[in-house]
């Protein structure tokens, strides 16, 4: 018999009498303003927040708050002038170790934890949120949600071969207990709250 | 073989250095207090911890269709699907899909599993070489120790002797203890190691039977930069982390690293559905013993667990005895209920190792019964005959004692002398009760005594 067929045969053996499935029940959500909210949770986790009213807006922020950056990559033609607009899926993904700045879409937003949902739709290389020194990612205000629980709603069954949340940039407190900003991935991430 | 010492002898090699007893102790019961926060900003953490808890339930009950459910869907989305039925079968199965793809040199991000099945031991020997990215994990990689903790692996170590290990291995000034240089000197390490490694292994927090697709969270990035950059991405899973639908992932993360770090959530939450264009993703479910446990009706709830660590940082005995001191892949209580399961011979004195306070139980955010299952597993040890002879010829005396009034009174008397008249017959070396305690004043007379002279008076 195969591993798998006796891993298989073991378990059926072995588990208890079915327990039904629970349904998820709604959970608690604040009547508060989840915007503020969001930007009050990201900014706790190391997160910079921005209301903006347009990309144009975004642009003069990053370009001043990155003005040493060499190297941008954004997914927004309308950054075509200070940044790669066309980076092709099938690049390598090595190429981009040299990035400055990713400029991405995110999908939405959570209020209790400030993470933002991305997905290959928005990426052109899935190593990109993660490879760049910093990251900058624009969320309209109405797909701020309050809680995971309607972030996975708004999910459903999405078809996407890599998505993830990503809340604050890259850290660590490995060493005693400090907080680190920077380790792996991104060093800084800024939120644009796009109206 | 050599003889392992049990978790005593281990912890009092951990106390002798008491000031850092005390330290680690506080810098854990520090971050339960930051679990402490998080949770309490939920308003119903209780109802959410309830669902997660029968959702895990569910799970535990049809594992068996999960499993078939998950593995149909994972190999539609492109995913090659492998079984090991232990430790060893799991590490050949890694080695050879190294070798398939001629890779000497591979980058693993953290995975409790492939401590439990010693699976960079095993590469090492098979000359592969193996670096570890997440920083705590290197950290103790560097000093050839196993991590302490499962989510924080060098929780042990004071930032000089960090400091020391960089110098060492990464050059860094000697002398540099500052976390912040420090990290920026393992950034730049790894960073390389990324872009270089062809092969990468991660662990999986959550895989979802609906969908096929598994999450891993952390809050490096490591698992990201790691899997993203290699040609082969290599996830090893035990059977046990199987959801059944991708929105139970809202209640999972919300519960995960609030309950380990107290973060509203880890920095990434990485869904991996399908390979990369061109690339292989492999994924390796992992038996080791958890079929087992799962017919073991008393013990089968621990494997609920999703990982994050709360009932050590809570555990009195945990923080002043050390994670090393449970000679075990995982540490702390829910260790101390899963090890027995694996080799109740070598892990007979792990459920000795616990208070039974219970906070353990108080804490989990997928409500395992912890304390009850240590309570247990003394039972089921002590039935086989695992438990240290010295408690069995205790429990023995103590039994005859309690058993006759006439030696019970004796007892209690010859005590009382003894500990009036000649302490140095107690207080010394041999009697464990003794050690970092002082022994209490021996009261003039017993209860049975006092009684008797004051009904006398009464009745006078």
């Amino acid at each position: 018999m195969s591993s798998r067929d006796s891993i298989l045969a073991a378990v059926a053996r072995n588990q208890p009498e079915r327990i039904p499935l629970p349904e998820i029940p709604a959970f608690f959500t604040e009547e508060a303003d989840v915007l503020e909210k969001f930007t009050t949770v990201a900014v706790s986790i190391g997160s910079r927040v921005f209301r903006v009213q347009s990309l144009e807006e975004v642009k003069q922020v990053l370009l001043e708050e990155h003005s040493g950056a060499r190297r941008i990559v954004s997914a927004f033609p309308e950054f075509a002038a200070v940044a790669e607009t066309t980076i092709a899926p099938g690049i390598d993904p090595h190429t981009l170790a040299d990035l400055d700045l990713a400029v991405l879409p995110a999908q939405l937003g959570v209020a209790e934890n400030g993470a933002l949902w991305v997905t290959d739709a928005q990426l052109p290389l899935r190593v990109l949120p993660f490879i760049c020194q910093h990251l900058a990612l624009v969320v309209p205000q109405k797909n701020i949600v309050p809680l995971m629980q309607q972030a996975y709603e708004v999910i459903g069954a999405q078809e996407y071969g890599f998505g993830t949340f990503v809340a604050g940039p890259s850290k660590t407190a490995d060493i005693e207990q400090s907080l680190v900003l920077g380790a792996h991935g991104a060093r800084t991430l800024s939120v644009f709250l796009l109206e | 073989m050599k003889e392992t010492k049990d978790h005593a002898a281990l912890a009092e090699v951990f106390n002798a250095d008491e000031p850092r007893v005390n330290w680690h102790d506080e810098t854990l019961w520090f971050i339960r207090q930051k679990r402490d926060k998080a949770a309490h900003t939920v308003a119903d953490w209780e109802l959410l911890r309830e669902t997660a808890s029968q959702i895990k339930h569910n799970v535990l009950s049809n594992l068996h269709d999960y499993l078939l459910q998950f593995e149909a869907n994972a190999k539609a989305n492109g995913i090659i699907v492998h079984w090991a039925a232990d430790a060893a079968e799991h590490n050949r199965i890694v080695h050879a899909i190294l070798q398939k793809h001629k890779v000497d040199r591979m980058v693993k991000s953290k995975s409790m599993l492939t401590e439990e099945c010693h699976l960079n031991e095993y590469l090492e020997e098979n000359g592969i070489e193996v670096i570890d990215s997440d920083l705590g994990e290197r950290i103790v990689q560097m000093a050839k120790e196993p991590p302490s903790h499962i989510v924080l692996p060098c929780i042990h170590k004071k930032k000089e002797e960090i400091g020391d290990l960089f110098h060492e291995h990464l050059g860094t000034p000697a002398g540099m203890a500052d976390p912040q240089v420090l990290t920026e000197a393992a950034r730049q390490h790894l960073r390389e190691t990324f872009l270089t490694r062809r092969a990468a292994l991660t662990g999986v927090n959550f895989a979802v039977a609906e969908t096929g697709e598994f999450v891993i969270c952390t809050n490096e990035g490591n698992a990201d930069m790691g899997a993203h950059l290699a040609d082969v991405h290599i996830a090893c899973m035990g059977i046990e982390k199987i959801i059944p639908k991708r929105e139970h992932l809202g209640v999972f993360l919300r519960l995960l690293a609030r309950s380990a770090t107290g973060q509203p959530i880890t920095t990434y939450s990485s869904h991996f559905k399908k390979p990369r264009e061109g690339h292989e993703l492999h994924l390796v479910l992992v038996d080791n013993g958890r079929s087992i446990q799962l017919g073991r009706e008393d013990f089968r709830n621990s494997l609920k667990c999703i990982r994050c660590g709360a009932c050590m940082n809570t555990c009195p005995v945990y923080r002043r005895s050390g994670g090393h001191s449970y000679h075990t892949a995982v540490a702390g209580p829910i260790g101390a209920i899963l090890a027995p399961n694996l080799d109740m011979k070598k892990n007979a004195d792990l459920p000795f190792a616990s208070t039974l306070c219970g906070s353990c139980s108080n804490v989990c955010p997928v409500k395992i019964d912890i304390h009850d299952q240590l309570y247990k597993w003394r039972q089921v040890i002590v039935k086989e005959g695992y438990a240290d002879t010295k408690k069995t010829l205790g429990m023995k005396a103590m039994t005859q004692a309690f058993a006759s009034p006439a030696t019970f009174q004796l007892a209690g008397k010859a005590g009382r002398w003894f500990m009036r008249n000649v302490p140095f017959a107690v207080n010394n070396k041999l009697n464990p009760w003794y050690k970092q305690r002082e022994m209490p004043a021996p009261p003039k007379e017993s209860f049975g005594e006092w009684y008797l002279k004051n009904r006398k008076k009464r009745d006078e």
